[in-house]
């Protein structure tokens, strides 16, 4: 395959997302536009400007029409994705990081980082389909876990959030009281920060990636830990692919220390894990810098990847991708 | 059907050879359910006598979904950034480097069963397929484990000889002399270096014709694979152009597998083409 490189950004990359149809691909990067590309041929149709910080996570509406961001500037953004109009800003104490359009996309949970004596924050807030009468006002804010919340996503039916951070722990959170549901195991589950979060296609499970050089497969109703693929890297980025057994993990040496060796000490792939024997496949190769972001495309036939390095790279399947026999 | 124009006497007048100077209209059958339509047209040579040339192809219909919100979306406005920008700015650049999901296990394991199938094949008794190139035996051992190694190194006899011990020391002196040069074909006999090799090229070699100019290694690689282990393929390219001259060679381990390979996909239709696939004729000696 020849992948397409995607120098929209000039500084490292944050965050992918694709929408549902596939045929968009949302890049976030430290610096302070997100862009959005057709993911088929990597036109780029636009930037979202007004931010005034690094972009950490983004998510897209059912049928792409709203996308929103979380920042460093201290807010969430929504915009309208095919004009890039800014719709609203949800002002906080402090930076924003990670973002999820709860199902229905009724309601959006922002997290936010622990800044000067604020601890971080899950703040869930009403979304509106007329803009002009959104409110501020948050309909639920949980606070408990130390450290940033570096990943939140909704569970099933909204009635629970999933969280994951700094603290190594993954939170599944009740909806309605507010409270801690279930916990992950300090045995069983991840040793250091965990760095990403994402759903399954149909959103049964979900798989975390940790600077443990570790990515874990849970099951989203009872935080069990399914599966473990292991690297010999910290794991920054990890997804699921929406059509066969394949889990792609991203990552490599942290950033202060890439300067220091060689490029291929780095050990800068994607990696791809069977999904369920827990067996390696393949590395695909490219960046010259950790893996900061990866996602699926929706089709299963393609998937992108941003690194350090500022670069997105699509890449779309050769056929032998499909009869790959372990 | 359909398109037959109707023949008009008047048609014929205004041409200078009369009626027989007229060629018939291209007439087309089909497409039948099938999707095979039938093309006949008329033409004329130069040397005044008609043609005609019957042409039969298949139409085939593909159909793809779309998803109406995307072809909508196929036409968005740019905004932002993306508005002032063109195409020189290289914001979207395509690999030259053609990038491969770099397989981590199989290629270790799958050399190692290789391995153990060659063992075993020589185990079996078929032996041709291990020949040392230095010592010139079958089916003992690989050419980089040959005992004989070093006695070739320090002895200094010519690669392909046998090695001392062995009776026919004689066959050397097939050659001119012993003190002068010794092509590698006059060496010891018939048990030449280049006659091993070129023994071990056509063993259930098969030859595949009308490939497309598309088709590179790995691609049958996919199509072959099926039958059989593979030792080798060659797709020759055209050394002035570097485009595929539309043939390969591919070399089996097993002539079963070759002979399989054979009857499945000989006419079988590769990239709009007909593929040919036979076995290769050996090559005579070029003198």
């Amino acid at each position: 395959m020849r992948p397409i490189l995607l120098k929209g950004h000039e500084r490292p990359l944050t965050f992918l997302k694709y929408n549902r149809d596939g045929d968009l691909l949302f890049s976030c990067a430290k610096d302070h536009n997100p862009n959005v590309w057709y993911s088929h041929n990597g036109d780029r149709v636009g930037t979202y400007r007004g931010h005034n910080g690094a972009v950490w996570c983004c998510d897209v509406s059912r049928h792409t029409e709203r996308l929103i961001t979380g920042s460093a500037d201290q807010s969430a953004n929504i915009w309208d994705v095919e004009t890039g109009a800014k719709l609203h800003t949800f002002s906080f104490e402090s930076p924003a990081r990670a973002v999820d359009f709860a199902l229905g996309d009724k309601l959006c949970v922002i997290t936010t980082d622990p800044f000067i004596g604020n601890p971080s924050e899950i703040h869930v807030k009403r979304v509106e389909r007329d803009s002009s009468r959104q409110s501020n006002e948050s309909v639920l804010v949980l606070r408990g876990p130390a450290g940033r919340i570096n990943r939140v996503v909704w569970g099933p039916l909204n009635k629970t959030i999933i969280s994951g951070g700094e603290d190594s722990i993954v939170r599944m959170w009740d909806v309605d009281t507010g409270k801690v549901i279930k916990q992950s195991d300090p045995e069983t589950g991840h040793q250091k920060v965990i760095s990403s979060l994402a759903k399954s296609a149909d959103g049964s499970h979900f798989i975390t990636g940790s600077h443990d050089k570790t990515a874990k497969l849970w099951d989203i109703r009872t935080l069990e830990v399914l599966k473990t693929y292991s690297t010999e890297r910290p794991v920054n980025a990890a997804a699921i692919s929406p059509t066969l057994d394949h889990v792609v993990i991203g990552g490599g040496q942290e950033a202060s220390q890439v300067t220091t060796s060689d490029r291929r000490a780095g050990k800068f792939e994607a990696k791809f894990f069977h999904k369920i024997f827990e067996e390696e496949i393949g590395g695909v190769k490219g960046h010259f810098g950790p893996i900061n972001a990866l996602a699926f495309n929706p089709d299963g036939r393609s998937f992108s990847s941003g690194g350090e390095d500022g670069y997105v790279r699509v890449h779309h399947f050769d056929a032998d991708y499909y009869h790959i026999k372990m | 059907m359909g398109n037959r124009r109707e023949f008009r006497w008047g048609d014929a007048a205004d041409e200078d050879e009369g009626i027989e100077g007229v060629l018939p209209p291209t007439q087309v059958i089909g497409p039948d359910e099938k999707g095979v339509k039938i093309i006949i047209e008329w033409r004329k040579r130069e040397d005044g006598a008609k043609v005609k040339v019957t042409t039969t192809v298949r139409v085939k219909k593909q159909v793809k979904k779309l998803n109406p919100a995307v072809v909508r979306r196929r036409s968005l406005k740019k905004f932002g950034d993306a508005l002032g920008q063109n195409a020189s700015d290289n914001l979207t650049v395509v690999s030259t480097e053609e990038i491969f999901l770099e397989r981590t296990r199989p290629a270790g394991q799958q050399g190692q069963k290789q391995e153990e199938k060659g063992a075993e094949l020589a185990s079996l008794g078929n032996a041709s397929l291990i020949v040392c190139r230095t010592c010139g035996k079958k089916g003992e051992h690989w050419t980089s484990k040959c005992p004989f190694k070093e006695l070739v190194a320090n002895r200094g006899f010519n690669i392909g000889e046998r090695p001392p011990g062995e009776e026919d020391l004689g066959t050397a002196s097939v050659g001119p002399g012993k003190a002068s040069y010794v092509p590698p074909s006059m060496r010891g006999g018939k048990q030449g270096d280049g006659e091993s090799m070129r023994k071990g090229r056509d063993d259930n070699s098969i030859r595949v014709t009308n490939l497309s100019e598309d088709t590179r290694e790995q691609d049958l690689q996919e199509l072959f694979r099926p039958f059989g282990s593979i030792s080798r393929i060659y797709v020759a390219f055209d050394r002035d152009t570097g485009l595929s001259r539309g043939f390969a060679f591919i070399n089996f381990v097993n002539r079963e597998d070759a002979v399989r390979a054979i009857n499945k996909l000989d006419g079988y239709g590769y990239d709009n083409l007909i593929l040919r696939v036979e076995w290769a004729t050996p090559r005579t000696d070029r003198a």
